[in-house]
C-alpha cells in the first residue's frame, strides 16, 4: 500500500507530443475538440476548437461519467468499457480509455460521423498508450520537484488570504 | 494524486468531503461558493436527487491563484453519505489529496458516523491508501443543536489516534487550533497521533473555513 498520494507531473515535451497526436486525429476525424482528462478529473491537455463552457466542470464529470460506467462493466462480467458513447442531435462525445489512466475525450458535431470518428480514435489510442505508458513509467513515485517545495510556503500565504486568516 | 502541468502551468488538488448522510458536506462546499470571491471559483455541480441528497458527488473548483507562476486549483468533492452509495463513494476518492471528514455531533448519529469512518478506512485501503499518511482533518458539524455530544466522546470514537513508527514524528506536536492540546504524543510508551479536528456550524458557516484552510494547507505541504 502506497503510504500518501504521490504527485505526477506533465512536462511541455509531454504536451507537444500529445497535441501532435490530438491533432492529428482531430485533422483526418474532421472531430471539433479533444481532451485528455486523468481518471481523478483533472484537465490535462486540450486541442482543437476551445470549448464554450467551463472544462474543469467538464473535466470531473466525463472522468465521473467514465468511472461509473468502468464498474457497470464490471457488474455486467466485463473487464471494462473500452469506450462510451453519448450521441446527441448536434453535438456528440466519445470518451476511451487510454492505458487506464487517463481518457481521450472526444467532441464531434453532424461534420463527420461516429463511424469515422471510432476508427480515427483507435490509432490516436494506440499512440497516446505509447506516450503516456512511457510518460508514467519515468515518473511514477518521482521525488517531489524543486518548484513544488519552493511553492509551498508562498501557497500557504494565499490560502490565508482567500480562506481568512 | 496531484499533478503538476507545467505545459499548462496548473498545480491540481482533490479535497474529498467524507461522512455520514445528513452531516453538512454539500452544506460545507455551499458556504464556501458563497463566500469566496466569484473570481476564486468555478461553477459548483450538485449530483443529486430530487430531494436534494448528494446521489453522485458535489463538485467545486476553487483558485488559489498564481503561486510561482503556477496557477494552484484545489477541486473540493463531497460523496454521498447514505449507506448504500458505497459503489460512488469510492469511485470519487480515487486520486485523492486530502480528505475531511465532516461527523455529525449528534448523540443518536454516533453509530452513523462510526460506520461512515469505517467505511472511510475500507475505502481508501482498495484504493491503496494510508489514511493515516495523508492530509486528513475531521469537523464536528452542528455544535450548536442540544443534542451534541461532547468533544471528548467524538474524539474517543472517531479520531481515536494511530501509532507512529517513523522516529522522525515521535515528538510530541503542539495541536495549533487547540491550545493545549496535541497531535502527537506520547501514552503508555507509544507514540500516538490524531488527525486536527475542527468544531463547525456549516449552516452558519462557522468552522468552515478553519477546516477548509488547515485541510488544503496540508494538502499543499504534502506536495513539497
Amino acid at each position: 500500500m502506497s503510504g500518501g498520494a504521490s504527485s505526477w507531473s506533465f512536462a511541455e515535451a509531454d504536451a507537444v507530443r500529445i497535441q501532435g497526436i490530438l491533432t492529428e486525429f482531430l485533422r483526418d476525424s474532421s472531430a471539433r475538440t479533444a481532451f485528455i482528462i486523468d481518471r481523478t478529473g483533472q484537465l490535462i491537455v486540450t486541442t482543437g476548437e476551445p470549448p464554450q463552457f467551463d472544462a474543469t466542470t467538464f473535466a470531473s464529470l466525463a472522468a465521473a461519467d467514465f468511472s461509473a460506467n468502468d464498474q457497470l462493466a464490471r457488474l455486467l462480467g466485463e473487464p471494462e468499457f473500452g469506450a462510451l458513447v453519448h450521441q446527441g442531435e448536434k453535438e456528440s462525445m466519445y470518451l476511451a480509455d487510454v492505458a487506464h489512466r487517463v481518457i481521450l475525450v472526444v467532441l464531434f458535431d453532424n461534420r463527420t460521423t461516429l463511424g469515422l470518428v471510432k476508427l480515427r480514435v483507435r490509432t490516436a489510442v494506440r499512440d497516446l498508450t505509447a506516450a503516456f505508458a512511457e510518460l508514467f513509467a519515468g515518473r511514477d513515485g518521482a521525488r517531489p520537484t524543486r518548484i513544488a517545495r519552493e511553492l509551498v510556503g508562498e501557497a500557504e500565504d494565499e490560502i490565508d488570504r482567500l480562506f481568512g486568516t | 494524486m496531484s499533478m503538476i502541468n507545467y505545459a499548462s502551468r496548473e498545480i491540481n488538488c482533490k479535497i474529498v468531503y467524507y461522512g455520514p448522510g445528513l452531516g453538512g458536506k454539500t452544506t460545507n462546499l455551499e458556504f464556501v461558493y458563497n463566500k469566496v470571491t466569484p473570481s476564486s471559483r468555478g461553477k459548483m455541480i450538485s449530483l443529486a436527487t430530487e430531494t436534494e441528497r448528494t446521489l453522485f458527488f458535489d463538485f467545486l473548483p476553487v483558485d488559489l491563484g498564481t503561486v510561482r507562476g503556477f496557477q494552484v486549483k484545489f477541486h473540493l468533492y463531497t460523496v454521498p453519505g447514505q449507506v448504500y452509495y458505497n459503489a460512488s463513494r469510492k469511485l470519487i476518492l480515487k486520486g485523492v489529496d486530502g480528505v475531511v471528514f465532516v461527523a455529525d455531533s449528534q448523540l443518536e448519529r454516533m453509530d452513523a458516523n462510526v460506520e461512515s469512518m469505517t467505511n472511510l478506512y475500507e475505502n481508501m485501503q482498495e484504493h491503496g491508501l494510508d489514511l493515516t499518511r495523508l492530509p486528513f482533518a475531521i469537523q464536528y458539524n452542528k455544535r450548536d443543536l442540544p443534542n451534541a455530544a461532547p468533544i471528548p466522546d467524538l474524539q474517543a470514537a472517531l479520531n481515536p489516534g494511530w501509532p507512529v513508527s517513523e522516529p522522525a514524528r515521535q515528538r510530541e506536536t503542539p495541536d495549533p487550533a487547540h491550545p493545549g492540546e496535541l497531535l502527537v504524543y506520547q501514552q503508555d510508551g507509544q507514540w500516538i497521533e490524531r488527525a486536527p479536528y475542527f468544531e463547525a456550524v456549516a449552516v452558519s458557516g462557522e468552522g468552515v473555513f478553519d477546516t477548509l484552510k488547515a485541510i488544503s494547507k496540508l494538502v499543499v505541504k504534502s506536495l513539497g
